[in-house]
């Protein structure tokens, strides 16, 4: 089963223009061509193949917000939507987080804080796809709590020598560099800051490429730093502002989260219309029955709801309008739940067959299951939310 | 350099199309997209292109109505300007009168070389490139696989049936690539940009001097007598293994002609 028959029939969003649905289109041939054909191999190997990263490179997917004069477009978060929402059709999540944890996480730091010398030596390769980037932020003793790391850079000399330990970093096997929260200064917010990590530095070690529920197509690292020394003008902005810099960033990657939440659903919906207008009990469709009929409104309306917020939230980021980080966790917590919820519901509809493997939806129903996690947890979204209220 | 592709415009193959039972031919009032089958014709016009350091890629296409959207695709992959023939005398044409007034059409934009595919998605007569290069009085190559061009030469290797043939032509030419010998580039945003602002010449059969009663049905020299559905596909042959099984596989196929 890979292409669905059916076409769910897309509410025209007011927030793209045509040259949006016509990249979409681009997109969509790419994930035709590039990655559907090859996901269960990559699944079956924890990883996609890195040769992808050039072809999204070359087909100008990897730096759409950024420079031209790095490789990038110029565009805003709109055409992040795009592309997020069909590279989340390719039935392996895995491989739209390898390519988003690149193009997004990775990225959308640098393009506003390196100096011009970063942006050349690191940005304009990963936007090529000559280069794997990660963003390493959490560690097993702090993850919400991002202001309790503890990997320490020392300032020595002209350096920085740094010791410490990070995990769940998606790409973080086999990056070549690595966008790093350490701690330069005292415990708390303050002491925070942000390195360029090369990972061919001495004293760098891959632990396990960590055995995850889903998104298997995405590597995810546990990643050990013995006394790495690095030259001090890998530093990111300025010294002691890291974690302004990591906060004011996450919105891309709730943003990608959501956007992956409205590109699955349509493609769930799709394939669950197929299964209920073929697949027949007691004598008629599935979809006969009217409590499958009003299950379906309800996962389209869930579908169309989550693509509005995304799409505002966007619009909000793109204008740098203050309300943009409430719109955007607001965006990422309704999207974990709707997804998760429709992966639920045609699950059920698939019967028996939903519980094998030849078909994408029990990959689907656990490559969701991380997205109230991944880029903040709905728990921190409600915070977030919570705090602009009260 | 100037290469000029011709590209067609079709029918999406991914929606199901229809005949209209009047005319019995194809309904194009539809979205129409670019010919997979030019993709090829445009990326090889745009390697060639890039390998001379100079020149660009120009289109060429017929439509009975205004269609460009399938040339803002191949624009939108590098391809400079457009020359989109349209014409309601159009209707009807075939292989022929197509060739005729694509001839006219590449005429205009002065082409070093023109390269079109093997066979359209739709029509797939395969006989218009042979017939716009004889209107032309230009070499005809077909089926080319690669494409190599130095001093108004062309050195073109033509796949066979079992291999290639290596030739060479003096320029211009007309030269008909293969589908899947390169990987089309993928349009990029700032390509769909770009597309938007590039010139699409809209030229009618009276800018081409054409004399509309000699293309369109008016000038059909064919006739489409009958349309029929296609025969349901008959059931496979099932082969069991009894120890032979790759020898009547074998066997099969060879009488094929795929071996
Ligand atoms: C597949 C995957 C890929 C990842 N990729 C990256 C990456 O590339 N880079 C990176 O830096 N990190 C990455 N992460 C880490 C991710 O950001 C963290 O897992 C996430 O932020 C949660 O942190 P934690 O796992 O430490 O959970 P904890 O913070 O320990 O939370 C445990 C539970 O407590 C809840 N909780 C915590 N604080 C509060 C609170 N204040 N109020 C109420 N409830 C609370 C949480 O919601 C959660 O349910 C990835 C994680 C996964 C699963
Ligand atoms: C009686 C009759 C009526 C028809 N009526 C119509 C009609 O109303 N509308 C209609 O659109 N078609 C109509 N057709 C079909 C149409 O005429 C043929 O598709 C067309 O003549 C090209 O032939 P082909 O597709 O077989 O080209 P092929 O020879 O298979 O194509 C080879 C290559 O030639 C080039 N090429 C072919 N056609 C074009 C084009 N139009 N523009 C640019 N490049 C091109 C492309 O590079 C293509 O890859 C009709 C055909 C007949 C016989």
């Amino acid at each position: 089963m890979s292409q669905s028959t059916a076409t769910y029939p897309r509410q025209p969003s007011s927030f793209l223009s045509e040259d949006h649905e016509t990249f979409r289109q681009t997109v969509a041939s790419f994930v035709e061509r590039e990655i559907r054909p090859n996901v269960d191999a990559w699944e079956r190997d924890g990883q996609c193949d890195r040769e992808l990263y050039r072809k999204a490179g070359a087909a100008g997917l990897l730096g759409l917000r950024y420079d031209e004069a790095y490789g990038g477009a110029n565009l805003d978060f709109m055409a992040t939507c795009v592309l997020a929402e069909e590279l989340a059709k390719g039935d392996s999540i895995g491989t739209a987080v390898a390519l988003m944890a690149q193009s997004e996480f990775a990225l959308a730091i640098l393009a506003d804080e390196a100096t011009d010398a970063q942006k050349e030596a690191f940005m304009a390769p990963a936007i090529a796809g000559e280069l794997i980037g990660a963003i390493g932020v959490s560690e097993p003793g702090a993850g919400s709590d991002v202001a309790a790391i503890t990997t320490r850079a020392r300032r020595d000399g002209g350096d920085y020598v740094i010791s410490g330990q990070k995990t769940f970093i998606s790409n973080g096997t086999r990056a070549d560099f690595i966008t790093l929260a350490v701690r330069t200064g005292e415990a708390g917010p303050k002491g925070i800051s942000l390195v360029i990590f090369p990972t061919d530095t001495p004293g760098f070690e891959v632990g396990r490429r960590l055995d995850k529920l889903g998104a298997r197509a995405s590597d995810t690292g546990e990643l050990f730093f013995d006394e790495c020394r690095i030259p001090a003008t890998n530093l990111v902005g300025e010294e002691g502002h890291g974690l302004r810099y990591i906060l004011s960033h996450f919105g891309g990657e709730r943003l990608v989260i959501a956007a992956f939440a409205v590109g699955i659903m349509e493609r769930l919906i799709e394939l669950g219309l197929d299964y209920a207008n073929e697949r027949e009990a007691f004598g008629g469709p599935i979809m006969g029955f009217q409590t499958w009929r009003h299950r379906f409104a309800e996962m389209a309306t869930r579908l169309e709801a989550t693509r509005l917020l995304a799409h505002q939230a966007a619009r909000l980021l793109s204008d740098k309008d203050p309300a943009g980080d409430i719109a955007v966790s607001m965006a990422k917590l309704h999207a974990a739940d709707a997804v998760q919820s429709v992966a639920a519901e045609i699950l059920q509809l698939h019967g028996g067959f939903g519980q094998m493997e030849e078909s994408p939806i029990p990959r689907y129903y656990r490559d969701v299951a991380g997205f109230s996690i991944g880029a903040g947890t709905s728990e921190i979204m409600r915070e977030l939310i919570a705090r602009a209220l009260v | 350099m100037i290469v000029v592709v011709c590209v067609k415009q079709i029918p999406d193959p991914a929606d199901p199309g229809a005949l209209d039972p009047d005319t019995k031919t194809l309904k194009r009032d539809v979205k129409l997209i670019l010919d997979e089958s030019d993709s090829y014709g445009v990326e090889m016009g745009l390697q060639l292109v890039d390998a001379a350091g100079e020149g660009e890629v120009r289109l060429v296409s017929m439509v009975p109505n205004s269609e460009v959207s399938g040339l803002r695709t191949a624009l939108a992959m590098g391809a400079e300007s457009a020359v989109l023939v349209s014409d309601e005398a159009l209707a009807g044409s075939d292989a022929l009168s197509t060739a005729k007034v694509l001839a006219a059409a590449i005429r205009r934009c002065e082409p070093d070389l023109v390269l079109t595919g093997t066979e359209s998605s739709d029509g797939y007569t395969g006989t218009v490139p042979a017939q716009v290069a004889e209107l032309m009085d230009l070499p005809s190559v077909t089926f080319a696989k690669e494409i190599a061009v130095a001093d108004g030469v062309a050195t073109v290797k033509r796949q066979t049936e079992d291999g290639y043939d290596e030739i060479e032509c003096s320029l211009p030419a007309v030269v008909s690539v293969t589908a899947g010998v390169v990987e089309p580039r993928y349009p990029s945003f700032k390509g769909i940009m770009a597309a938007k602002n590039k010139p699409v010449d809209e030229v009618d059969l009276a800018a081409l001097g054409i004399d509309p009663g000699t293309v369109g049905w008016a000038g059909a020299g064919q006739e489409i007598t009958d349309i029929a559905e296609a025969p349901a596909r008959e059931a496979g042959e099932v082969i069991v293994d009894e120890g032979d099984a790759h020898e009547r596989i074998l066997a099969f196929l060879d009488d094929l002609k795929i071996l």
